[in-house]
């Protein structure tokens, strides 16, 4: 495998670690005032994430720095073409990210209800902004020989990246869902487990239909890819087990449904790595869009030696915050109410 | 405006107000983490009180510091694609290290510290904030390495079939004399900000009598932090000056607005008038020998004048106006270097007073107005070095009218910049109203009544 080749293959990786691992907590933001009746329920359900969310965002912030490390091209011409999206992507981000410090030191109860909103909203409109670009990628963008983006907004959102966000913002729900059975009790984990089980059917429909579609955008013949087939094949084994009930079986299908759909976009684009709407000839592709060996060379060496450290202590946070919470929150190193 | 003057003042909006955060969250992680470390040795509870007290002000503004980082990633391709594509390959290499070996070190730990005081041992506890300040610095180095390639780019070559930078040593980039002094002179203000914001709220206590003695305690800590960083810092600026005036000698020659090459040179305390077409400002109160010393770090040494520099920078890059703002240069030099030393006289004159603090309200008083300062200067030093590198957006290689999106139109800027105004206003509001709130709160119990044991862990997890 060529450097350039490796670099895709890491991008693809960290897209997925984002989605699988921000995926829930997007998930979890968007119910969870729907699974907590009131105000002790969603403050536990936010309590599930709040001390990992920002952790996993970093998944985000380095997949947009290695995008630019090691494809500069891509990541400017993507960048400045999604411009409008990319926007309303960070306007979410930015409210999501302080709802929860603000949100659990809102003096009124509209404050809090406020800043819930933000969550829930922000959780929303992030996946299905982002699923939107991932999906472009592969519909195509007129984008022409010199490398740049020339259309205009309305030719940001092709049916098939619509239904890539729609289809992201569903399986985080599902996700998200599972999640939440698996880390609380009683009351919380009976109504996220009723919500996932409602939920698990249609998105396996959805994941089927989204995989189907992505062969034929993709132009590569009728039968499914073995990405495609397998995130099918997690999507309904994920309705399975949350059928029974099994929820810790049921999360390694909804994080597999999430991996094997990067891997699904992913593999069907390489070699190119944004395709042009206006010819194969303007696409733009690994080679034509990478840095240099050196910079590349580098890159990996760092990547060697800081990954496997990352991929560690988030596992050890993972293994600290694991028991289910039963409530009430626990108090955090920083009482908001003391006084 | 142009697009290019839009797509700059979103950048230069955004990231000096991102910047208002960063160094205070930097240096009060370190101040915060020297306070659990005091309480870890001595067992004394007000140094457990202190931490969690100005630990909720960490956390508040680290929220926003990193919200707001976001739109600076964003940004560079969004609205800089011409600059992204030209300088990716060199620029982007310490964009992805900071995130792999920074950001995850300072966002993953500041939750096992907020959340995980009853899950972890006080040893293990101890170390996730450390963990955290470390993050932050470590944010800080890379983020200065790339910024210094674009005063002083070192370790490239351009690609001669594509016309973009290549990288061709991390070790050149990494050691750049500009980074090296930059980074020091980065993470000591970002001490100064924090040390002054600590000094400011216990003075604000000791005005009011409020636990004289945990805020006796904490205004001696930052003022024991404040006054030799802060020296230090003045040392280490100066040298900047010289060093950025080595390889931009626009920037330090527009600072002093310098038109004609002088040897020795003097330094005026003020002028009026003065800018890009006021070659003859009336100077007041001339220091002779000061420049040449502060330029140069010798008694005579020769500044050359912007006439001269332009008409240099003509022969070399061709016909163009390479002068920066002369105005703000001169002004931003000043308001750092005056409000600079300024933190010092009153960080001196409390540590004179470092006995009784309490007994002191005329020092509480100047104190607790200290609060805006280091934030004003460090808002100065970054106009002084940013607005010193103009026309260039990497010196010497890229013009910064070259560099924004040419498919990004001025209307879409302009959207962008007034909801990011409008956004930004509103989270600065509601930040103020809780550091407002909670800096002037009482100090937290040394046990919380409402602690109760950790949950057990499930066993079906």
């Amino acid at each position: 495998m060529t450097l350039v080749a490796f670099w895709f293959v890491v991008l693809a990786v960290v897209w997925t670690g984002f989605l699988l691992l921000e995926g829930f907590d997007f998930g979890v933001g968007m119910l969870h005032g729907v699974v907590g009746r009131d105000d002790a329920g969603r403050d536990l359900a936010v309590h599930t994430i709040e001390p990992v969310w920002d952790g996993n965002e970093v998944w985000l912030v380095v997949t947009a720095a290695v995008t630019f490390a090691a494809f500069p091209v891509w990541y400017a011409t993507m960048f400045s073409a999604y411009y409008p999206v990319m926007v309303v992507v960070l306007v979410a981000l930015i409210l999501r990210g302080v709802s929860f410090e603000f949100r659990s030191h809102s003096a009124s109860a509209r404050a809090r209800a406020f800043w819930g909103g933000a969550l829930a909203g922000g959780s929303l409109v992030v996946p299905l902004g982002l699923g939107i670009v991932l999906g472009g990628l592969l519909a195509g963008v007129p984008i022409d020989s010199a490398q740049e983006f020339v259309g205009g907004a309305g030719d940001l959102f092709p049916a098939y990246a619509l239904m890539t966000g729609a289809t992201v913002v569903l399986v985080c729900l599902v996700h998200g869902a599972v999640f939440l059975a698996l880390r609380t009790t009683a009351d919380l984990r009976r109504r996220a487990l009723g919500i996932a089980r409602a939920l698990a059917p249609v998105v396996a429909v959805v994941v089927t239909a989204w995989a189907a579609w992505t062969r034929v955008t993709a132009r590569d013949g009728v039968l499914l890819s073995v990405a495609e087939f397998a995130a099918i094949l997690a999507a309904i084994t994920a309705a399975a087990f949350v059928h029974v009930r099994r929820e810790g079986l049921a999360f390694a299908a909804t994080a597999t449904t999430m991996a094997a759909m990067t891997a699904s976009i992913f593999s069907e684009l390489y070699p190119r790595v944004m395709v042009s709407s206006l010819g194969p000839a303007n696409d733009l592709t690994t080679t034509n869009t990478a840095s240099a060996s050196y910079a590349l060379t580098v890159m990996t060496v760092v990547l060697a030696v800081l990954l496997p450290v990352v991929l560690l202590y988030q596992a050890w946070t993972y293994h600290v915050f694991r028991a289910r919470l039963r409530g009430p929150v626990p108090t955090p190193q920083v009482p908001a109410d003391a006084g | 405006m142009s697009v290019v003057d839009l797509a700059r003042l979103q950048f230069a909006g955004t990231s000096i107000y991102h910047f208002l955060f960063v160094p205070l969250t930097i240096g009060l992680a370190l101040l915060t983490a020297i306070l659990q470390t005091c309480w870890y040795r001595t067992d004394k509870p007000e140094y457990l009180r202190l931490t969690r007290f100005f630990g909720v002000l960490l956390v508040i503004n680290i929220a926003v510091g990193v919200v707001t980082g976001l739109v600076q990633e964003f940004q560079f391709g969004m609205n800089w694609s011409g600059y992204s594509r030209f300088v990716g390959d060199v620029f982007g290499a310490p964009l992805a290290m900071e995130g792999l070996a920074a950001f995850f070190l300072e966002s993953t730990f500041l939750g096992l510290w907020v959340f995980g005081r009853e899950r972890l041992s006080r040893r293990v506890h101890l170390a996730t904030i450390w963990a955290v300040a470390a993050g932050g610095v470590l944010s800080a180095a890379f983020i200065m390495a790339a910024n210094s390639w674009m005063q002083n780019p070192v370790g490239y070559t351009i690609d001669p079939a594509t016309g973009r930078a290549q990288l061709t040593s991390i070790g050149a980039v990494l050691t750049n004399p500009v980074f090296l002094r930059s980074l020091l002179h980065v993470l000591l203000a970002s001490l100064v900000t924090a040390s002054i914001v600590m000094l400011a709220v216990a003075a604000w206590h000791l005005r009011r009598r409020s636990h004289v003695a945990e805020f006796g305690r904490a205004a001696r800590v930052a003022l024991v932090v404040l006054v030799p960083v802060l020296a230090l810092n003045l040392l280490v600026g100066s040298e900047l000056g010289v060093t950025e005036g080595t390889y931009q000698p626009m920037k330090i020659a527009a600072a002093e607005a310098q038109w004609q090459t002088c040897q020795p040179c003097s330094f005026s305390l003020f002028q009026i008038g003065g800018g890009n077409n006021d070659q003859t400002p009336s100077k007041i109160i001339q220091v002779p020998h000061l420049l040449s010393l502060l330029a140069t770090n010798s008694w005579n040494g020769q500044v050359v004048g912007l006439n001269e520099l332009q008409a240099q920078y003509e022969q070399q890059y061709g016909p163009g106006d390479y002068v920066p703002n002369v105005f703000i240069q001169y002004w931003a030099m000043r308001v750092m270097a005056y409000l600079g030393s300024l933190m010092l006289v009153v960080g001196l004159w409390g540590l004179w007073r470092r006995r009784r603090l309490a007994e002191s309200p005329w020092f509480l008083r100047v104190a607790i107005w200290c609060l805006p300062l280091p934030f004003v200067v460090n808002t100065a030093g970054w106009i002084l070095t940013e607005n010193g590198r103009q026309p260039w957006i990497v010196q010497g290689l890229q013009k910064t009218a070259d560099a924004n999106s040419p498919s990004v139109t001025a209307a879409a800027i302009l959207t962008s910049l007034l909801i990011f105004l409008l956004l930004y206003g509103a989270l600065a509001v509601v930040d103020w109203i809780l550091m407002a709130r909670y800096a002037r709160r009482e100090l937290p119990a040394e046990q919380p009544a409402d602690e109760h044991e950790a949950p057990a862990p499930a066993p079906t997890y």
